[in-house]
């Protein structure tokens, strides 16, 4: 099932006495979500995600635009009629319920002919539970159960209805760092062997990146990049785009393109044509950062560290506006720490720059 | 551990002889009164040890209506209160507008003075030389009544006994049961909204259950506080309960401590002790049922 979204808004009334202009949680979003896709809506708190999950699943109404599910306008369906599966951020399992009881509990809501015997429904739920691994756990309750497993049959019950969509609010945020990488390859299994269109919501970067075909990057409500996770990565439309995603962070430096020639302080790091000059934002990828005796960026050394398969060098630039510089590189390079000085060039195509004034990308070639 | 066993019985100590002079010593005392045959607190005297005094007091007529008003008493108000609170409190939480000042309304006869309320009894049930009553004023335009709600028949007089009951105890399970409500996260709804419960049955399978601890608190505390019921009776049809049929199981105890036949605490212990098994009884079939059917 695609999922189409047409100039969707939200706004809130605003509740500072002060300020009385709305809060604009979502704002005029359109784009497309292709059928049978994982798609990662990401941003930093506040960017409208849950905002959006929560109209998709019809528990909150658009103030405009329009919501489709394949072709029936799902706009003004109320939630208990849209068919959507939803996996709420703390799981909402119904405590007083088993897991068995917790899975079939959608199918119990059934009406008319999809209505099914209580045979059908247990065999149901024991196909979802299956899928997720938890048919061995059918007659525990949810406080009887880890964070993972509670998770899971969270999955379970919105999958057991076949809904037309997944939704997925925050779904590994409460599970520690080895759980959420386990859940995420796992998520990405159920939704690779379900079909099903699957949004899900996250202010984690990594996370979305490694198991979504879509990304959406929004912040405060506003849609900043859709794309497959490296296109974006590797050709992010503004700064905000490319400092948000990558761990360690984009590192961006004042600069300014002169003559042809992009400059980080006095340095000339590359040229490039067709650009007027300007003062710039300069982002370099840490891993765009090359050990070069001869190389133009001259950087005050601060530490190294060795992480086996490559090595980070942490360094300060007094043009960088990150702290410090991170950059990656192989650890067949050796760092020579005793002038306290580190030099780099630079790999073209891991550099971007941005304009000082919107921020926005100067596309152009480094050479 | 061992070294502040004594530290925790210190701390301990003030609610235990607190709790031992005036409840445990009292109790054991009218147990074992209400053995003793005709005794007498000024001389500390009596006449022999059995079970006469629970023979007499289990023939007394006046007794046996007693027990027979408090059941009736109990069978209606505690369910009809119970629900009727169930149901406001549902109500009041979904409403927006004006819901504090539902709230304080339903929870202003809990800090009304007892005489103000007897007072508007009055005004609503008591016949006297000059109306009827308000109820009856409402009964003619139906072409219904007169009735004698407070010196009339007996039926008209329990009804009177039970509305005010559950007028009087209302307040207080509205109050706890809102709060009960209310602490009922919103996700849960969210959740079963998106799976397509209807209202009805995101009532009855999630809300019920997920309250159905307090529930069960309120109605084992009304079972309690009903079987005690003495001072609603009072307020209503006076001190004189045996002339108006409208006595309780405590109304006779304290009847045969203090009343015009006062003066016999073998036989007022007897009934107390009655009624102690009556509601231990009562309080452990409802904690039995309440174990299939409380969650958590």
């Amino acid at each position: 099932m695609k999922v189409v979204l047409q100039n969707l808004t939200k706004k809130f009334p605003s509740r500072d006495k002060k300020d009385r202009r709305d809060v604009v949680a979502v704002s005029d979003f359109t784009f497309e979500i292709p059928d049978g896709k994982l798609i990662g809506l990401l941003g930093p708190s506040g960017c409208g995600k849950s905002t959006t999950l929560n109209l998709l699943s019809g528990l909150q109404t658009p103030t405009s635009g329009k919501i489709f599910f394949g072709d029936d306008d799902v706009t003004n369906l109320p939630a208990e009629n849209r068919g959507v599966g939803l996996v709420f951020q703390n799981y909402a399992l119904y405590p007083h319920l088993t897991v068995q009881q917790n899975i079939m509990f959608p199918l119990q809501n059934l009406k008319g002919e999809a209505k099914l015997t209580k045979a059908q429904m247990e065999e149901k739920a024991l196909e979802a539970a299956k899928l997720v691994q938890i048919d061995g756990l059918m007659s525990r309750k949810p406080s009887e159960l880890s964070g993972g497993q509670q998770q899971r049959v969270a999955i379970a019950r919105a999958l057991v209805k076949m809904p037309r969509v997944l939704l997925l609010d925050e779904p590994l945020s409460n599970l520690d760092a080895r759980l959420r990488l386990q859940t995420r390859e796992e998520i990405r299994r159920i939704q690779r062997e379900t079909q099903i269109t699957t949004i899900f919501v996250t202010h984690d970067q990594e996370e979305a990146m490694s198991i979504s075909d879509l990304i959406v990057v929004m912040k405060e409500g506003v849609i900043h990049q859709i794309g497959k996770p490296q296109d974006v990565y590797d050709s992010p439309v503004n700064l905000f785009v490319a400092t948000f995603l990558g761990t360690p962070p984009i590192n961006v430096f004042h600069g300014k393109v002169e003559g042809g020639k992009v400059y980080i302080g006095s340095e000339a790091i590359g040229s490039v044509s067709g650009v007027e000059d300007q003062p710039v934002h300069v982002a370099i990828r840490p891993e765009g950062f090359v050990l070069d005796e001869k190389g133009p960026l001259t950087c005050d050394l601060d530490e190294v560290e060795v992480m086996g398969r490559d090595i980070t060098v942490v360094s300060k630039h007094p043009d960088s506006q990150n702290v410090e510089i991170r950059s990656i590189i192989s650890a067949d390079n050796k760092v020579d720490l005793s002038t306290g000085k580190v030099h780099f060039s630079v790999k073209n195509h891991k550099v971007f720059l941005f304009r000082k004034d919107t921020e926005e990308r100067i596309y152009t070639d480094l050479v | 551990m061992e070294k502040n066993n004594w530290k925790a019985w210190l701390y301990l100590l003030p609610a235990i002889l607190f709790l031992g002079a005036f409840m445990v010593y009292p109790l054991i005392d009218v147990f074992i009164y209400s053995f003793e045959e005709a005794y007498n607190s000024a001389s500390q005297t009596f006449t022999g040890v059995g079970l006469y005094n629970y023979q007499y007091v289990l023939r007394d007529p006046y007794f046996l209506q007693a027990v027979k008003n408090t059941f009736i008493l109990v069978v209606i108000t505690v369910p009809l209160s119970t629900g009727l609170a169930l149901l406001i409190s549902v109500g009041l939480n979904s409403i927006k507008k004006l819901k504090e000042l539902f709230q304080t309304v339903y929870f202003l006869p809990y800090v009304t003075n007892t005489l103000a309320v007897g007072l508007v009894f009055m005004i609503l049930f008591k016949t006297t030389p000059y109306t009827d009553g308000l109820v009856n004023l409402m009964l003619s335009w139906f072409g219904a009544g007169p009735v004698d709600f407070i010196d009339g028949p007996y039926w008209a007089k329990m009804f009177v006994l039970c509305f005010y009951t559950v007028w009087v105890v209302l307040p207080f399970k509205i109050l706890i049961l809102t709060s009960a409500l209310a602490s009922v996260k919103q996700d849960y709804y969210n959740a079963a909204k998106v799976d397509g419960a209807s209202r009805w049955t995101i009532f009855t399978k999630i809300t019920l259950p997920m309250i159905s601890p307090t529930l069960f608190y309120l109605i084992i505390t009304g079972f309690i506080g009903a079987f005690k019921a003495y001072n609603d009776a009072v307020a209503l049809f006076g001190t004189n309960l045996n002339t108006a049929e409208m006595n309780t199981i405590v109304g006779y105890v304290y009847d045969m401590l203090y009343g015009n036949s006062g003066g016999y605490p073998s036989y007022a212990s007897a009934a107390a002790i009655i009624l102690f098994a009556i509601v231990l009884t009562i309080t452990c079939i409802n904690l039995l049922i309440s174990k299939k059917h409380v969650h958590y």
